[in-house]
């Protein structure tokens, strides 16, 4: 079902598109050599080059340029050969050379394309209209005194990419989903921690409605907003607010918006913004960026195995559903996880027991896949006990807790607390043997017609062997004797 | 073409540069005769040419990227008019 | 020892090697003709001290037997080199104050050589300007003088107080910049020897940049072999510029045969334009019977698009030169005037840190470069500038070297061409499609005009191939004999 906004003169449709900047994994700026990390003091990691000193000319990072390649592949992008950085000239405090280098007419990665998964594993393919290199600013703090501001810029100049999506967004839930693939692609490329809390990835957002079927609306900008839930957020908010104007009569002005977090709003930055021209030129301190191919052939070879192509396998090698199969891509390391799960046997119960019990635990314990008490290995060994019958699935359950508890593998936790199934025959029939001598009104009344009755007996057989008994001979003994 | 005082309004703001009103007469005539001047380039066919990013006939040298500058505050900021705890200091930004 | 200050660079090296002198007097007897030309406003900082610390070095050096291409020659910097611990100021207000915390490449690569710093020479305001009157620390005076006149003249510029203080023998050598002749003009206006390189040769780093694409350093001396080593020196690959070109810096001194028997020298008849004085068109014929009786070519040639490379210039330049002044906002470093808001104090500190010529400069690249102006402006500028750089190509498929004048005019007086920007820019008619085209140039002294002011010739060569530019401006030199003095000298005429 399409997402629309219901208003008093019928459906709105939302139209969505996204400029992605995210921060390169690098060591140093892009075009310096002071360093990325974050949470230093104050203008320690700047250089002369970031401070812009007089004189000072950019070098451009090898590994910022590899990583804008990697990115490229893997968005499915044409990475263009030739490209050229460019100053987009502004004035702002945190901005020291008075530009920013970027780039413009000719970006380092051309067309490409993400696709989204949906809810219920659906999947709808968006397009990327662009990725290239640029700088970051600095940043202005305004709390610190009552009439100065203060500027620490060892942000100058790290390197961003920004990704810039096609118009092809519909609804805050398609918005969501398309940064968390996104995310999901550049953690698997390793180019982007995608931390958003940290900053290392924001997104503008840009909204129109249309009547279904019109041509596109006048778009406003929402810039800078650092959470998936606050774009999403955003979306809804611009969708409604826009399609009210609209019912009233007014017109949308394209303008640049803020995003207020604090009640999930956005507000005109009209008031503060002036006519930007920003005056791009080719930066004559930097020649064009001219990629050898078989470097960039190189690259392509040492992609992953991204997400998209490990769902398919997931779905294809492990028979897992697409739901099941999307859950478990959405990071290397969960995939990487289960993958060494299936080790122990059964795909598709590993599957269950990976996005059941083991993620809930996870969840409950509020830790992190790399915090896990319970390895990959111990997990498939546990597995591994189930698939050969050494215990049943339910006492799987309890073997499982312990794991969590104590570390310890699941062969060790079987043994230790006596847990291996009662699979010889003799034990099992005696106790059934047993139950229905003390029964006798219970066997006739099964005998009658009754046949409800077996989950009774099945119920005191497992309690008479203490729940060892493996639930299927159980079964298939009961309908043998019970029948007489 | 022409610049009145309203573009020289404009450009200045753009440039950041105070001009006064009194300064905006005189700086549109010089800058229109400086652009009419420049403007003879327009008969020049130029059609198909393309247009030069670099005289140097090199591609971009890359650097490898190892952390090697910064950590140097006091030399950042030595120069500064006005700083304060390892910051820069500027009039007031309201957001 | 007091004709110390009229030795060449050569010479002063052969002396301290035969030790006839050290490098302490040398330098002690440009620190006093530094003092007594002062009348010049060559310097805005004068550095004697540190002079004669970096002479007292470079003697034990010497006397350990090490010994640079430039061990112990005074010379002075344009105050357009970033060096550290002094006062940097591209000749503006809104620098003033600045001390760097780096040294230049070039500067660095000098000392390194075991140059000696004089002080910071004098220019025009950001190194925009041809007559150095756009100073925020005055105007630079010409130590040549019209005869029977004492009015002042200009040296040229940019680079005019470095070509007055080597003029007026108070500095041996200097360094200039050039973006689109201010190293050859003001060399041509003072009677001395004045390089510019192939863009890419020097670094520019650490040089306050004026237009990135065309800035390029080079020597200002007062002989041919002088600029070859001072060149030397100077010229380096810099991994720290992402223009400068990765090629060996050669022994330019040994390009210096004096044979040039068979070279083409091209002679382009674009550059003779209708007004340009009798004097300027002799002194260019002059030339062109110096290097055929040496026994080389002089082949008339085609550089079509002369005409447009002024206009193209003045794009370009200023589009540049709008961004990469942009840096001086008062937050960093230099001038600040307080505002009300972060706006109002840009606005207010550029007003008043900038001088008239760099704003006029600023807007008009501005104005270039905005909304709507951009192609019919800048993209047209920068097509201009790949016919011009083709008319090169070109020529030097069938010439070895071009001869053409360096200016249009003899030094003029200080005050003239000063309400008109464009007859003040149409000084570098003959410098700047050179520049353009990122070719090496040199301007060397060949005679006087008839007011007794220098007249310089300029030869231009291809890109890379300053050894065929100096080898051809060394039997040039040796056939002027230039030998005259100017007026205002260190020790007097």
């Amino acid at each position: 079902m399409s997402y629309r906004v219901k208003g008093n003169t019928g459906e709105w449709e939302v139209v969505i598109g996204l400029e992605v900047h995210a921060q390169v994994i690098s060591k140093s700026k892009l075009f310096s050599g002071a360093s990325t990390k974050f949470g230093a003091d104050p203008n320690d990691q700047v250089s002369l080059v970031d401070a812009a000193m007089p004189g000072m000319l950019p070098v451009l990072n090898k590994q910022v340029v590899e990583q804008g390649i990697r990115t490229g592949l893997g968005l499915r992008a044409q990475i263009n050969l030739k490209s050229v950085f460019e100053r987009k000239n502004y004035f702002y405090a945190d901005l020291p050379q008075g530009y920013q280098i970027s780039q413009f007419l000719e970006p380092i990665v051309g067309k490409g394309n993400l696709t989204l998964d949906l809810e219920g594993g659906e999947t709808r393919v968006v397009g990327i209209e662009r990725m290239h290199l640029e700088q970051d600013a600095g940043k202005s703090i305004h709390d610190q005194h009552p009439t100065q501001s203060y500027i620490d810029l060892n942000r100058t100049g790290v390197a961003l990419m920004e990704v810039v999506s096609d118009p092809d967004l519909r609804s805050p839930e398609e918005a969501g989903a398309y940064l968390r693939k996104m995310r999901s692609i550049l953690r698997y490329l390793g180019t982007c921690d995608g931390n958003m809390d940290e900053g290392s990835m924001r997104a503008d957002v840009n909204v129109s409605v249309r009547k279904p079927g019109d041509e596109l609306g006048t778009r406003t900008e929402t810039k800078n907003v650092n959470s998936i839930r606050y774009v999403m957020q955003a979306v809804e908010f611009e969708a409604k607010r826009q399609v009210k104007v609209l019912e009233d009569g007014g017109e949308i002005v394209q303008e640049t918006r803020q995003f207020d977090p604090s009640n999930g709003s956005t507000r005109s930055l009209r008031s503060k913004e002036e006519a930007h021209d920003y005056r791009y030129f080719p930066d004559p301190d930097l020649l064009p960026l001219v990629l050898d191919p078989k470097w960039v052939e190189e690259i392509k070879a040492s992609i992953p195995e991204l997400p998209d192509e490990k769902k398919e396998r997931f779905i294809k090698d492990f028979g897992l559903s697409s739901y099941d199969a999307g859950i478990l891509v959405i990071d290397r390391d969960r995939a990487d996880f289960y993958e060494e799960v299936t080790k122990g046997g059964d795909p598709k119960v590993a599957a269950n027991w990976v996005t059941g019990d083991f993620f809930g635990a996870l969840n409950k314990s509020g830790l992190t896949l790399a915090e896990t008490p319970v390895s990959a290995k111990q997990l498939g060994g546990l597995i591994a006990l189930i698939k050969d019958n050494t215990i049943s699935g339910r006492t799987a359950k309890e073997v499982f807790e312990a794991m969590w508890e104590t570390s310890k593998d699941a062969d060790t936790i079987v043994e230790e607390k006596g847990l291996k199934q009662i699979s010889d025959t003799g034990p099992i029939e005696a106790a059934i043997d047993e139950i229905m001598a003390a029964n006798p009104s219970q066997v006739e009344a099964f005998r009658g017609g009754n046949e409800k009755l077996i989950g009774w007996f099945v119920g005191q057989t497992m309690k008479a062997t203490g729940g060892k008994a493996n639930p299927g001979m159980v079964n298939q003994l009961l309908k043998k004797k019970l029948a007489g | 073409m022409s610049v009145d005082k309203k573009t020289v309004a404009k450009i200045a703001k753009l440039a950041r540069i105070r001009v006064d009103e009194e300064q905006q007469e005189a700086l549109s005539g010089e800058l229109n005769q400086i652009l009419g001047w420049i403007e003879q380039l327009s008969e020049l066919d130029t059609e198909g040419v393309e247009p030069m990013t670099s005289v140097v006939s090199m591609t971009q040298p890359l650097r490898e990227d190892v952390v090697n500058d910064g950590h140097y505050v006091d030399q950042v900021t030595k120069n500064a008019p006005e700083s304060a705890h390892g910051f820069f200091a500027v009039p007031k930004v309201i957001e | 020892m007091s004709n110390l200050t009229h030795l060449n660079i050569s010479d002063a090296l052969d002396g301290m090697n035969k030790g006839d002198f050290t490098a302490r007097e040398l330098t002690q007897a440009h620190v006093n003709a530094m003092e007594e030309t002062r009348e010049l406003n060559a310097y805005i900082v004068e550095t004697p001290e540190i002079a004669l610390d970096m002479a007292d070095a470079s003697d034990k050096r010497r006397a350990a037997g090490e010994v640079g291409i430039m061990e112990g020659i005074p010379i002075a910097m344009k105050d357009l080199f970033c060096t550290k611990g002094t006062q940097t100021t591209a000749a503006s207000h809104i620098l003033e104050g600045f001390v760097p915390t780096y040294e230049s490449t070039v500067s660095g690569n000098l000392w390194n050589a075991g140059a000696v710093m004089l002080g910071k020479s004098n220019l025009d305001q950001f190194a925009m300007g041809s007559a150095n009157i756009t100073s925020y620390f005055g105007n630079v005076i010409n130590p040549w003088q019209r005869e029977g006149s004492t009015a002042p003249l200009t040296p040229g510029g940019s680079s005019g107080g470095s070509a007055a203080t080597v003029a007026a023998r108070a500095a041996m050598a200097a360094t200039g910049t050039d973006t689109g002749g201010s190293i050859r003009q003001p060399a041509a206006f003072s009677g001395i020897v004045g390089l510019k390189p192939t863009y890419g040769r020097c670094s520019r780093w650490g040089v306050v940049a004026f237009a990135s694409s065309l800035d390029q350093a080079g020597p200002m001396t007062r002989s041919v072999r002088d600029a070859a080593i001072m060149l030397e020196a100077m010229a380096s690959y810099d991994e720290k510029d992402s223009t400068s070109v990765n090629i060996g810096v050669p022994s330019y001194q040994k390009a210096l045969t004096g044979d040039i028997r068979g070279l083409k020298v091209g002679i382009p008849k674009e550059y003779r334009i209708d007004g340009t004085p009798a004097e300027i068109d002799q002194a260019w014929e002059r030339g062109i019977e110096w290097v055929k009786a040496a026994g080389a070519e002089p082949v008339e040639i085609s550089l079509p698009h002369t005409k447009y490379a002024l206009p193209a210039y003045y794009i370009i330049a200023p589009a540049e030169c709008s961004s990469n002044l942009a840096r001086y906002d008062g937050v960093r470093y230099g001038l600040r005037v307080d505002g009300e808001s972060l706006d109002d104090m840009y606005e207010r500190t550029r007003a008043e840190g900038f001088g008239d010529e760099v704003k006029r400069r600023i807007l008009i690249g501005t104005y270039v470069l905005s909304a709507g102006y951009y192609d019919a402006f800048y993209n047209k500028a920068r097509r201009v500038r790949t016919l011009i750089a083709n008319d090169f190509k070109k020529a030097y498929e069938t010439v070895d070297v071009i001869l053409t004048p360096t200016a249009p005019s003899p030094a003029f007086g200080i005050g003239e061409k000063m309400d008109d920007p464009i007859a003040m820019y149409l000084n570098d008619v003959f410098t700047v499609p050179a520049s353009l085209a990122g070719l090496p140039g040199i301007s060397i002294p060949t005679g006087l005009s008839n007011e007794g002011t220098p007249l310089g010739l300029q030869l231009l060569g291809k890109a890379f191939d300053e050894e065929t530019v100096l080898k051809v401006a060394g039997v040039m030199e040796e056939a002027a004999g230039f030998s005259a003095l100017p007026q205002l000298m260190a020790g007097g005429k």
